[in-house]
């Protein structure tokens, strides 16, 4: 039975150890850093700056084997490795966050495959970041965007994956853990489905890397994307894996320095994946920090520690939610299905009120759209607006204590 | 900032509302949205030489926006449009934080008491969202 009363883990983050007044409970926007990743920041600037790939001193090479071995890594952590269990670092490619790693794929490899008549299947529990970039690929290619709808529990049925996914198809893009409902998307399936076609399949991993171990072979992924900054890194730095025969077709979005072999006056001479994606100096210290930061998350803690403490607090806290009779949550009843996410409103109450008066003791919440303006339209929800509470293992039930205990407060000041 | 929750004339104007209602012949009609937080608001009044002779607003929103809303109708009825445009731009100033004098407080009267707004920049849409849209027709 896992103790969430004790937290081993807040004195590793300076911003939970410097602010006890604080309970964040809005993981899903962005995580806490832990020292060890802001350490690492400041060790690369300190101790190995120098422009990785381009200079012949050593250490400029330091910095470009840094940057390597964070490839090698995530590469790794994603399942991404040959049939000799080789990781496939060329297949990491850095973006800025998950958002330009879908806009490199919607804007690259969709025209790539898309012709007039196919369709982009998503599902309506896309962010924003996984739904526009389709929208428009779909525009300039004269391809329609058809939706994938769940059920009221957030359940996507092999029926609907039936309906949705057909002769057409050329491409499904779907959320591996949606960040409103909190559910895992049943990724297999809709590779399976999409691959019968000769499609291909796009997963947004944004909700997933902070919570649970990924395998894009197991999934049957083509892509696979993340942000660092919802996984304990820096904001500012994404990844995208793709298919290396897919990365290989794709023609480069931005152009510039460290993305060529060769230039002359009226041609350029791309470099290998992924270099070819890359133009312009990367934030190598802010990848040198991913890795420190993807290091602490998978071996320090570690994954199933992560899953175990996660679910025992969001049991605890649609425990204690269920109590609160004007509480509805968004998304399914059972709490193992929500992973780190609590999507709910407070009859009658706007969100941002409910979110505002939650500040007032400290509790950080998101309320709003979520992103997710399509999602909330076809729920029904009242304002086009929920509530969100989303938990990390360095949450404790204090946190959830304290969030609770503000929601009966947020009622009381509405219903005095 | 807690006080405004916690404030009892506040939440009335929230809950009990007098002046949201959809006007039978309005002069002057307006619509303000704010999209980052779903509020939608239509503001109506009825302008009778140089006066505002009666003011309402319909739409959701929440409790900050639409009481901000109620304040604001009940103080610029029976105002002059002019009176009501100055009134306008005393509480925008308010709500982007500069200082008021004491007389342009009690000329905002209970809507002053939305000047601690300013401290909680994610909120100032929702309390601006009716002034703005005052603001835009007048």
């Amino acid at each position: 039975m896992i103790d969430i009363a004790s937290n081993p883990y807040k004195a590793d983050f300076p911003l939970l150890a410097g602010k006890p007044e604080i309970a964040f409970l809005d993981s899903g926007a962005t995580a806490q850093r832990p020292a060890c990743a802001l350490d690492a920041q400041r060790r690369f600037y300190e101790t190995m700056n120098a422009n990785p790939l381009r200079g012949l001193y050593s250490l400029s090479v330091e910095a470009t084997e840094a940057i390597a071995q964070v490839r090698e890594q995530i590469a790794r952590l994603l399942g991404a490795v040959d049939e000799r269990g080789r990781a496939t670092a060329r297949d990491i490619v850095f973006t800025r966050n998950a958002s330009e790693s879908l806009n490199l794929v919607a804007k690259s490899f969709a025209p790539c495959v898309l012709e007039p008549g196919d369709e982009v299947a998503i599902t309506i529990m896309e962010h924003h970041s996984n739904l526009i970039p389709w929208q428009q690929a779909c525009r300039a290619a004269g391809a329609t965007l058809v939706y994938l709808y769940p059920e009221q529990d957030g359940a996507i049925t092999d029926k609907e994956i039936a309906a949705k996914v057909g002769p057409r198809t050329k491409i499904v893009a779907a959320g591996h853990v949606s960040n409103v409902m909190g559910v895992e998307n049943p990724i297999a399936k809709l590779a399976e489905a999409v691959h019968a076609q000769g499609g291909y399949l796009v997963v947004d991993g944004a909700q997933s890397v902070p919570h649970m171990a990924v395998d894009v072979r197991a999934l049957g992924a083509d892509f696979y994307v993340f942000s660092a900054h919802k996984a304990l890194g820096p904001m500012g730095i994404g990844v995208l894996w793709g298919r290396h025969e897919l990365l290989e077709q794709m023609p480069p979005m931005l152009t510039g320095g460290e993305m060529i072999d060769s230039v002359t006056e009226q041609d350029a001479v791309w470099a290998p994946v992924p270099e070819k994606f890359e133009a312009g100096t990367q934030d190598a210290a802010g990848i040198y920090a991913t890795g420190v930061a993807l290091t602490y998350l998978t071996e320090t803690v570690g994954y199933e520690a992560v899953a175990e403490r996660e679910a025992a607090l969001i049991a605890y806290a649609m425990e204690r939610m269920a109590e609160l009779p004007y509480v509805d949550i968004i998304g399914p009843a059972e709490a193992a299905r929500h992973h780190g996410v609590i999507s709910f409103n407070v009859r009658g109450i706007h969100p941002h009120d409910v979110a505002s008066i939650l500040d007032m003791s400290g509790v950080c919440i998101r309320a709003g759209h979520h992103c997710a303006q399509p999602l909330l339209t076809w729920l029904g929800v009242e304002n086009l607006a929920c509530c969100r509470a989303s938990l990390a293992f360095y949450n404790d039930k204090s946190d959830v204590d304290r969030f609770v205990d503000g929601l009966a407060t947020v009622w009381s000041t509405f219903n005095a | 900032m807690g006080n405004l929750y916690t404030s009892t004339t506040f939440m009335e104007h929230n809950s009990h509302p007098d002046y949201k209602y959809e006007m039978d012949s309005p002069t002057h009609e307006h619509d303000g949205i704010n999209p980052s937080c779903g509020d939608e608001l239509t503001l109506q009044l009825r302008v009778e030489d140089g006066v505002i002779e009666e003011a309402s607003f319909t739409g959701h929103g929440c409790a900050i926006s639409q009481a901000s809303a109620d304040i604001m109708a009940e103080l610029i009825t029976g105002e002059t449009v002019e009176e009501a445009k100055r009134l306008s731009g005393l509480f925008l100033a308010m709500i982007r934080g500069d200082e008021l004098t004491e007389e342009d407080y009690e000329d905002l009267d209970e809507a002053a008491q939305l000047k601690d707004i300013s401290h909680m920049p994610a909120r100032v849409k929702c309390a601006e969202l009716a002034w703005r849209t005052l603001d835009g027709m007048l």
